[in-house]
Formats: structure tokens, C-alpha cells, sequence
């Protein structure tokens, strides 16, 4: 029987109340909420002052980053909204939540109404009004006549993302012509995500490599791939970037090791590899050895076999793990503050240190909660996507 | 240095262990570490980031407090520009381990001089002039009507544990023969919480955290700071050993500050007092000490106006003061032991000769 077709009434009954202890613990549990939510807020709309957060906004965005070069941040902004915005309108309906109309209405609301309750200046609510129409246009407009593109030309739009990556590290950074801003001036949520996404974007291939390298016929690549896989998974991540930090200014000589951003991001980027490796390996381990011996015997050479029928099928073994790990490197960028980069904790450690706002520390923290588990919560929804579209894709008997 | 010795060197600081004496190859006349600044135009300044009054970042993302004007200050002696500066925000076990890799030119942390941190066989730092002579104190609520550390005998005192304070406070209620309840808790944030709850009588760390702490309290005007201070704690900027030349020009740059407080000489009047330094040749002392005539900027590797570039970036070491810790910010600390000498204080330059 589906329950959706039940009167609300005995759907709440045959849900929450089956039985007086399913009861009690309905209850339990509504009222426990109901009291944690009425007490926050009680709180955040009584006792908290915002005025930490609406000073400092700018600050706990992009840290010490120039303000008169801030308008590349904008334009960053905007092209990667567009391109998102188009993206998501071709990719409608093609194994995408069917939900996206609301998704849209959503993100509107938000769009409209988040700037102007959070209380931000007029012409940077009105940029956001911008951005989120420019999304939706995007959106709209991919939706509208997307489908009759090309199928070449849509195939390529997946490469546009890797350039506006590379073409939004030229913005940040600066250079041919621009005014270089120096890594140590990124900040804020802004460095968070360069260290989280290089790290991520890097580690991929990095760990995909690894395991493959730990799965080799060839001793000595099998050995060295091993030995960095335990040795990386054998030390706290804080020490390797307290090495990288500290022991790298002494092994080389001055001016040669790279800005400690970068030396960071690296750090990142080699640690969460040896663990994308395992979750690659896996994958791999989960492959019956007659995938391989088929492909070959249909005369794919190594690398078509490597490409073609191993890697897809493992990957997609291993994504949720591998998609776990990025979550976690994501939330492991919050120890660059241990080590004094200036990432979105340690903006907000320094935000809480400014004597006109001591005390003031759970109004920062909790809005630090927020914009990770937005950033969060993004990474997992776009990984179930993907997900459901690998998986829809294997049910369907290939051509 | 031997790469082997090196390593050694850097897992000991890594560790957090004491730095292995760092007997250093660069003890020339010139100076390594001022060429490097010079060349990379930019002071690497160590700070700590995140101490209200001492270093903090404001909302524009520029660094203000008492130890970032000494930055501020060498970097307009040494570069001419307060503004050349990179700061390095660095946490308690990597400060001196930045400072001996070269990670940071100088590092301004409110760091406790001592021996063990001056010494070759310790830390091997070589200390500038001490910038702010802290110490533990107590903190009681006014209506306690407690008005000294005799009045808390055989009441509870909230402390964090594994803390200098914590060994500081048992020896000093031990030489009082006092008998004390220690409430010991793992974070600064429990320690206080508890303070404010009532579970304690006094609350106790070093004086300036204390006042900081206080202007986040509900009431501030409701607890006082006793005027014991039970023990010392003399914060000063530090570089690296091996390079005297360097290690002089910051420390001459703070004792400039000192002296011109001395001399009443101040951010506001530092242009007029240059004025009349020129047109009187009689005021012999100040000309000297402005770089009119003289040699001291040469003798030290700096600049002639040095000391007028200093006193143009931040004041004189009253104002500074008072503008991070003191009556013009809200902490509110009293100078107490950071009085100049003539008023009793323990700031002191030696003669500009």
C-alpha cells in the first residue's frame, strides 16, 4: 500500500505512534527540539549582537584580501555563478533532483532575502541580487536552448569548469597586469576554499595514481607507492603541516621554498591522496579480476583497459568514500589556523581577539558552523547527484 | 651549519623542545638579516594574532595593538614605511622555531624574556628592550570587598591548569603559608565562566589577559584587579641570535620610542620639534637624537632620521601604550611598572651618545 495516499492524520499515527514507546519517543524528541530551537532562538534574536559579524564580514569572507582589488572577487563570483547556472539548466532533468523548480524558487527567496536581512551595505546586497539573477538566467537560458546545441559543443562545457578554475587563481593572484595579491593576503572563507578545492582538485588523480601504483606488477613502484600510503597515514596531519611550515625554511635556503600557503595546500594535497588512494584501491579490490581479463582479451591495451572499463567501474565504488574524505579535507583546513594562516577559523580567532568585540565568541562560531556546513552539505548533494547519475547509468544496459 | 645539525635543530623546535644552541656562521660586521629586509623591501614580522591590545586584526584586515607598533616602528627605521610590514601569525610551540629558521625577521609575540630563551644553550634568542612589563594578578568581584591576596586565604581560586599561573600562584600561597582551593580548568573560556558563576573567589593569569578578559564580562565594572602582582613576566620582542647588527637596530628603535616619551616628543609635534632642532643649533642633544647631526643612524646600519620615521609611524612608547592597552583602548590597564622611570617606572633608555 503507499502510505502517501493515507490521510495525514494516520500517516502521523502509523509513523510516529505505532506503539506507546514509539510514541514516547516521538515525543520525546519533538519536545527536546522544539525547547533546543526556542532556546537558540530566543538567543540569536534577543541576547546575541550581530554587530561582530556585520563588521567583520568582509574580513571573515576574504580575510586581509585588498579592497580596492576586490571587484575581482565579484567578477570570480559572477562567472562562476553563470557557469553554474548553465550547467545546472543543461543538466535538467537528465538524472538531476526532478526538484529543481523549487530549488530555483529556493535559491531565489534566498537570494532576494539573505542580503537584505543580513544587513550588508546597498550596493554589495545589490550585487547579490545580480549574481543570484545572473544564476538564474543561466539556468533559464541553458534550459531554453540547451538542447538544441550542438552535442560537440556540450560535451565540451565540462572543460569550462577546470579553466575558470585556473582563470579564478589568475583573478585571486593577480599577475599579466593585474596587481599581484600575495597569498599571504587571501583569507577568510577565500582561503579556505582555494586550499580545500586545490587540495581536493589535486589529490584525485594524486591518490588515483597511488593506488594504482600500489596494485602495479613492478615491485619497486608497488614498494614506494606503500611506503608513502602508511607513512602519510602513520602521521597526524598537524604535524605534517607543522613540518612543512617550520623544517622547510631550514632544509632550503632562503626564498626558495614556496609562499606557506602554497606549502600548505601541498601539504593538504599529499595527505588526503594517501587516503583517496585507499578508497581508490578499494575499488579496485572490488572489481572481479574478469573485467580485466575480458578486456583485454578484446584486445584493449593496457591504458584503454585502465581507462575504458577498470577506472569507471571502481571510481564509482569508491566515490562515496572518496567524497567522504573530501569532506573531511574540507574540515581539515580549519588546522592552517594552528599553524597562523589566516583560513576562516583563524580570521574568526583573530575577529573574537579585537578588543571591540570580546565576548562575543558564540556569534562568530556559529556563524563559522554555518558556512561550513553549507560548504559541506554542498559537496555531499553534489556527490549523491552524481552518484545517481553513475548508477542510473550502470542499470542501463550499454549500447 | 651541517644539514644534519639543521634537521636536529628543526625537529627540535618542531617538538616544541628548546632549540640546540645555534652557534651561528654569520657573525660578520654586515648584517645578513638587514639586507634581506632591504632587499625584499618588507619587515616578517612573528605577532600573535589573536591578544586583544597586543596584536588583533580589525575589520579591515589591518593589524593593530601594542606589539604590532614595534613592527610598525622597525619597519619605518629600517624601510622608512610603517606599512612594509608582513605579518606572521604564530601559535606558542612554532615561534621560536620561525624565528631561527628565518621564517620571520622579528618576532613581537608578548614573549616572556628569560634566561633559558636568551641563553646560547637555550633558545639562543637575542632579547630587545623589555615593551610591557607584565604579571599575574587576581581578579575579584567588587562586592567580595576582598582588597588583597591575604584576603583570599582558604578561599577557592579559579586557575587554568598546566599553566605558568597555576605553578606561580602554589608558590606564592605557599610562601604566605595560605592556605587555597585551586578550581582547575582546561580552557580559559571554562576558567571564567566559572569565575562568573561564583564558583570562585578570584580568578588569576597575567594582568593584561586579566583586563582583557574583564571588558568581554557583563559588568566589567563589577571585578577590580588586585594590585598584587605575584609574579613577573616581562614581555619583549626578540631576533635571532648571530646577527648583532640587526638585534641593534631593533633595539634601538624601541629605546628611541622610550626616549622620545622622555623628551616629549610625540606623533603630533615630532614635525615642529624637528623644525626647531634645525633652526637652534644649541639644542645639541635633540639634533643628535633626531639624526641632524650625528652619526647614529649610520653607526646602527639605518638611516639619519630613523628615529623620526619611528615617532612619525606610532608615537612615542606613552602613546602607544595608552592607544593599544591602556586609558585610549578598552582594556584600560594602568601603566603601573610601564611608567617611565621619572614617574617611577621601570621604562628606561640609556643615553642616545
Amino acid at each position: 500500500m503507499n502510505h502517501r495516499l493515507l490521510p495525514l492524520a494516520s500517516r502521523l499515527r502509523r509513523e510516529l505512534f505505532a506503539t506507546p514507546l514509539d510514541g514516547l519517543i516521538s515525543v520525546g524528541l519533538v519536545v527536546g527540539l522544539g525547547a533546543g530551537l526556542q532556546a537558540l532562538l530566543h538567543w540569536a534574536l534577543t541576547q546575541a549582537d550581530w554587530a561582530v559579524v556585520q563588521a567583520n564580514s568582509t574580513l571573515l569572507v576574504v580575510g586581509r584580501y585588498p579592497l580596492e582589488q576586490q571587484w575581482r572577487l565579484w567578477l570570480l563570483t559572477a562567472l562562476l555563478c553563470g557557469a553554474a547556472g548553465i550547467t545546472w539548466g543543461l543538466l535538467r532533468g537528465r538524472g538531476w533532483p526532478r526538484s529543481d523548480r523549487l530549488a530555483a524558487a529556493v535559491l531565489l527567496v534566498l537570494g532576494v532575502v539573505l542580503p537584505a536581512s543580513l544587513g550588508l551595505t546597498a550596493p554589495i546586497q545589490q550585487r547579490w541580487w545580480w549574481i543570484t539573477g545572473l544564476l538564474l538566467l543561466g539556468r533559464w537560458a541553458a534550459g531554453c536552448w540547451g538542447a538544441a546545441l550542438p552535442l560537440r559543443w556540450r560535451r565540451l562545457l565540462p572543460l569550462a569548469w577546470p579553466v575558470l578554475y585556473l582563470l579564478g587563481l589568475g583573478l585571486i593572484g593577480g599577475g599579466l597586469g593585474l596587481m599581484t595579491v600575495r597569498p599571504s593576503q587571501w583569507g577568510g572563507l577565500l582561503l579556505t576554499l582555494i586550499e580545500a578545492s586545490f587540495a581536493i582538485l589535486v589529490c584525485f588523480p594524486l591518490g588515483i595514481a597511488l593506488a594504482l601504483g600500489r596494485r602495479s606488477a613492478l615491485p619497486l613502484l608497488r614498494w614506494c607507492s606503500t611506503l608513502y600510503i602508511e607513512f602519510i597515514r602513520g602521521a597526524p596531519l598537524i604535524t605534517l603541516l607543522f613540518l612543512g611550515q617550520n623544517i622547510l625554511g631550514f632544509l632550503l635556503p632562503g626564498g626558495l621554498a614556496p609562499d606557506r600557503v602554497w606549502r600548505a595546500a601541498w601539504i593538504l594535497t599529499c595527505f588526503a591522496a594517501a587516503y583517496v588512494a585507499e578508497a581508490v584501491r578499494a575499488g579496485l579490490a572490488a572489481l572481479p579480476r574478469g573485467q580485466w581479463e575480458a578486456a583485454r582479451s578484446l584486445g584493449l591495451n593496457m591504458a584503454q583497459t585502465l581507462l575504458h572499463v577498470v577506472l569507471p567501474q571502481a571510481l564509482r565504488v569508491a566515490l562515496p568514500a572518496t567524497v567522504g574524505q573530501f569532506i573531511t579535507l574540507l574540515q581539515d583546513t580549519t588546522l592552517l589556523s594552528l599553524i597562523g594562516l589566516l583560513d576562516l577559523l583563524g580570521v574568526a580567532r583573530a575577529v573574537m581577539a579585537n578588543p571591540e568585540f570580546l565576548g562575543r565568541n558564540a556569534e562568530v562560531y556559529l556563524v563559522l558552523a554555518v558556512l561550513f556546513w553549507c560548504c559541506c552539505a554542498a559537496l555531499g548533494l553534489g556527490s549523491r547527484a552524481l552518484e545517481h547519475r553513475l548508477n542510473r547509468h550502470s542499470l542501463r544496459s550499454e549500447p | 651549519m651541517a644539514l644534519r645539525q639543521r634537521l636536529l635543530i628543526s625537529l627540535a623546535g618542531l617538538f616544541g623542545l628548546a632549540l640546540a644552541g645555534c652557534a651561528s656562521d654569520e657573525g660578520s660586521l654586515q648584517s645578513q638579516k638587514m639586507a634581506l629586509i632591504k632587499g625584499r623591501g618588507e619587515l616578517i614580522c612573528g605577532v600573535q594574532g589573536t591578544l586583544p591590545g597586543f596584536s588583533s586584526v580589525e575589520g579591515d584586515g589591518s593589524y593593530v595593538g601594542l606589539d604590532v607598533d614595534i613592527c610598525r616602528a622597525t619597519a619605518a627605521a629600517v624601510l622608512g614605511d610603517p606599512g612594509k610590514v608582513q605579518y606572521r601569525d604564530l601559535n606558542p610551540s612554532e615561534r621560536f622555531a620561525a624565528l631561527a629558521s628565518g621564517e620571520v625577521d622579528l618576532l613581537s609575540r608578548n614573549t616572556t624574556y628569560t634566561l633559558s630563551r636568551d641563553a646560547a644553550g637555550g633558545n639562543g634568542l637575542s632579547f630587545a628592550p623589555v615593551v610591557f612589563y607584565d604579571g599575574q594578578g587576581l581578579m575579584v568581584p567588587k562586592a567580595s570587598g576582598i582588597t588583597d591576596i591575604k584576603g583570599l586565604s582558604g578561599k577557592p581560586i579559579c586557575v587554568e591548569t598546566g599553566t605558568t599561573s597555576e605553578l606561580n600562584l602554589a608558590d606564592r600561597m605557599r610562601e604566605l603559608k595560605q592556605p587555597y582551593t585551586p578550581l582547575k580548568f582546561q580552557t580559559s573560556d571554562q576558567t571564567y565562566a566559572a569565575y562568573l558563576q561564583g564558583r570562585c573567589a578570584a580568578v588569576t593569569t597575567d594582568r593584561s589577559q586579566l583586563a582583557a578578559k574583564r571588558t568581554g564580562f557583563p559588568n566589567p565594572g563589577d571585578h577590580v584587579l588586585l594590585p598584587d602582582v605575584i609574579s613577573k613576566e616581562p614581555l619583549a620582542p626578540a631576533t635571532v641570535n648571530g646577527d648583532p647588527l640587526w638585534s641593534d637596530a631593533v633595539r634601538w628603535t624601541i629605546y628611541a620610542l622610550m626616549q622620545a616619551e622622555e623628551l616629549g616628543i610625540t606623533q603630533a609635534n615630532v614635525e615642529a620639534k624637528v623644525s626647531e632642532a634645525r633652526a637652534n643649533p644649541n639644542l645639541a642633544d635633540l639634533r643628535r637624537f633626531l639624526g641632524i647631526e650625528g652619526d647614529f643612524g649610520q653607526q646602527l646600519g639605518l638611516s639619519p632620521d630613523f628615529v623620526v620615521q619611528a615617532i612619525r609611524a606610532v608615537g612615542n612608547y606613552g602613546e602607544v601604550f595608552e592607544r593599544n592597552v591602556g586609558s585610549g583602548s578598552v582594556l584600560r590597564l594602568e601603566r603601573g611598572l610601564n611608567r617611565s622611570w621619572k614617574s617611577g617606572g621601570l621604562i628606561y633608555a640609556p643615553p642616545f651618545r
